[in-house]
């Protein structure tokens, strides 16, 4: 089976300071990888590395594209990437307002990704914009309402009904729960987690936050100072961690 | 009037008219591609039309009959300036006809009288970016050009539709142009938007604070984005011209009392004194 995304000694530096280093994994079709790790330990520097964000400074990110097979993405010319930015790619920022168009209306919002790769069909357009609302449990009313209206939890909602519009084949999640209190964590975790079974997402989940991992991730990865320090099954490593660092990780999560 | 000898012809020196005049060119080479310029300062402020008047320096020769209009008036305070400081700067021959002219300043409009070959329009442009409104960063919209990533401007339209049940954007309607670059036709109704494409004339476009010139060459294909639901209407005031009878001109409306009295008047004045000469009346003529 061929990997979906296949990481090789992905490197990056900011001046002397290691921002991540030589990072490999392979991603396989409706796997959801996650990776921890404290605050600065390179999580968002390597996800932003491989959604093409930021230029790693060495190693390969090869996708497995639709039309050609297996592409290397980091080489690849920048039209190219950004249309698979915007087609098999989703990205999930930790806050939405950097996610959304907050001047633009909720169905406004949902159809750009459609309408950037030529639907030219309003009613379709919206018609598909108001049945993905529904998917993520917003009330179709509200489908001319602007995302500022919006509480915090609707707001990230909203952002993976635009995200997930296109039926990508990958989503990178940056803290997809960061900043909502935590009922509304639990449902949108559970509507993540329907999502990603039902379509058969791969997704790439970045979180300081173990039991979002434990609820979605099938696989782990922990990092520290910029290395990865210890990867496996979920359950595997949260049950038996086996670094020094883990098992702190693991410890310092407060019992109710 | 006589030309003052103070000054070089058409008021700008002759580098600098060179600079422009390759920056037009580059612009009638890529039809629709905002070519950057180094504006120069000009005895006028920003807004008031500075960019089609630098381009209207470039490209005047002494040969040349000019007209300008805003808002498709000749007798306007904009038009009548501009006009003046070419007929002071330049020497050239003046004329409200849009059928004897061989450059026309326009600000707002197209002349109703179809243009032919030989003939430059020059247009007064404030914001030449069309997607300056939805994505604020010049680097990122000048990447979205050379990517042709232009989805984003249908969200504009998309927006219009939700909100008004039909697209509301009446002026600065966007056009892609020859099938590659969305461009923004200033502030023109889009009523005149179906006389831009295939037109026999030049088209050349300002703009003096934003430092950019655009160029439709003569018969280039220019279409308005539209959805195909929705498609692109060409609208006007649904009168006939109050002083001339005319119906397939672009009209004004004008309030003529405190009482809510109103009247349509063709908003090219020159169209309008025409058919009027003619012997046409509308049912408002005295």
């Amino acid at each position: 089976m061929t990997p979906l995304l296949s990481v090789q000694g992905i490197t990056k530096r900011y001046g002397a300071h290691i921002g991540c280093a030589d990072v490999s994994f392979d991603l396989y079709p409706g796997e959801v990888m996650g990776i921890v790790g404290e605050s600065g330990s390179g999580k968002s520097t390597l996800l932003n590395c491989m959604a093409g964000h930021l230029r790693p400074d060495a190693g390969s990110v090869v996708f497995d594209t639709r039309g050609h097979g297996p592409r290397d993405t980091v080489t690849m010319s920048e039209p190219e990437r950004r249309m698979l930015g915007r087609t098999d790619w989703a990205f999930v920022h930790q806050h939405a307002r950097d996610g959304l168009r907050m001047g633009v209306s909720a169905g406004g919002n949902v159809g750009e990704r459609l309408m950037a790769v030529g639907a030219r069909h309003y009613g379709d357009i919206r018609d598909k914009a108001v049945d993905w609302l529904e998917r993520v449990e917003i009330d179709a009313s509200r489908v001319d309402d602007r995302p500022t209206t919006f509480s915090g939890g609707m707001q990230q909602r909203l952002q993976i009904a635009r995200n997930l519009v296109t039926g990508p084949r990958l989503v990178f999640m940056d803290e997809p729960t960061g900043g909502l209190d935590v009922s509304v964590q639990a449902r949108l975790l559970d509507l993540l987690r329907g999502l990603v079974r039902d379509m058969g997402l791969s997704a790439i989940i970045v979180t300081h936050d173990l039991a979002v991992v434990r609820l979605l991730a099938d696989r782990l990865m922990v990092m520290k100072d910029g290395h990865v320090v210890e990867n496996g099954l979920t359950d595997q490593v949260l049950d038996d961690p086996q670094h020094a660092y883990t098992q702190l990780l693991v410890s310092s999560v407060l019992q109710v | 009037m006589t030309p003052s000898s103070e000054y070089n012809f058409a008021y700008l020196d002759e580098q600098t008219k060179r600079m422009i005049r390759r920056a037009i060119l580059k612009g009638l080479a890529i039809p629709g591609y905002q070519v950057p310029f180094a504006s120069r300062e000009m005895p006028m402020p920003y807004g008031w039309g500075t960019g089609g008047v630098q381009v209207s320096a470039a490209v005047l020769t002494p040969d040349d009959r000019f007209k300008v209009i805003d808002q498709g008036a000749d007798d306007t305070t904009n038009a009548v300036s501009i006009r003046t400081f070419f007929e002071r700067t330049a020497g050239v021959a003046i004329t409200t006809a849009t059928t004897e002219a061989t450059v026309i300043q326009t600000r707002h409009r197209i002349p109703e009288v179809p243009l032919t070959e030989g003939q430059i329009l020059v247009y007064q442009v404030p914001i030449p970016e069309p997607l300056r409104f939805l994505e604020p960063r010049e680097s990122e919209t000048r990447k979205m050009h050379s990517l042709e990533e232009y989805g984003l401007m249908h969200v504009k339209l998309y927006e219009d539709i939700s909100r008004h049940g039909h697209i509301a954007t009446s002026y600065a309607y966007p056009v892609t142009v020859e099938a590659r670059y969305v461009m923004d036709p200033s502030p023109i109704p889009k009523f005149d938007n179906p006389k831009l494409g295939d037109c026999p004339a030049i088209q050349l476009f300002g703009a003096g604070r934003e430092q950019r010139i655009y160029a439709l060459p003569p018969y280039t294909q220019v279409v308005s984005l539209d959805f195909e639901d929705h498609p692109f209407e060409a609208s006007k005031a649904d009168h006939p011209c109050g002083l001339c009878g005319a119906e397939d001109s672009y009209l004004d409306e004008v309030i003529v009392d405190d009482a809510g009295g109103r009247m349509f008047v063709c908003s090219d004045t020159d169209y309008c004194e025409g058919r009027q000469a003619a012997g046409h009346r509308g049912k408002d003529a005295a």
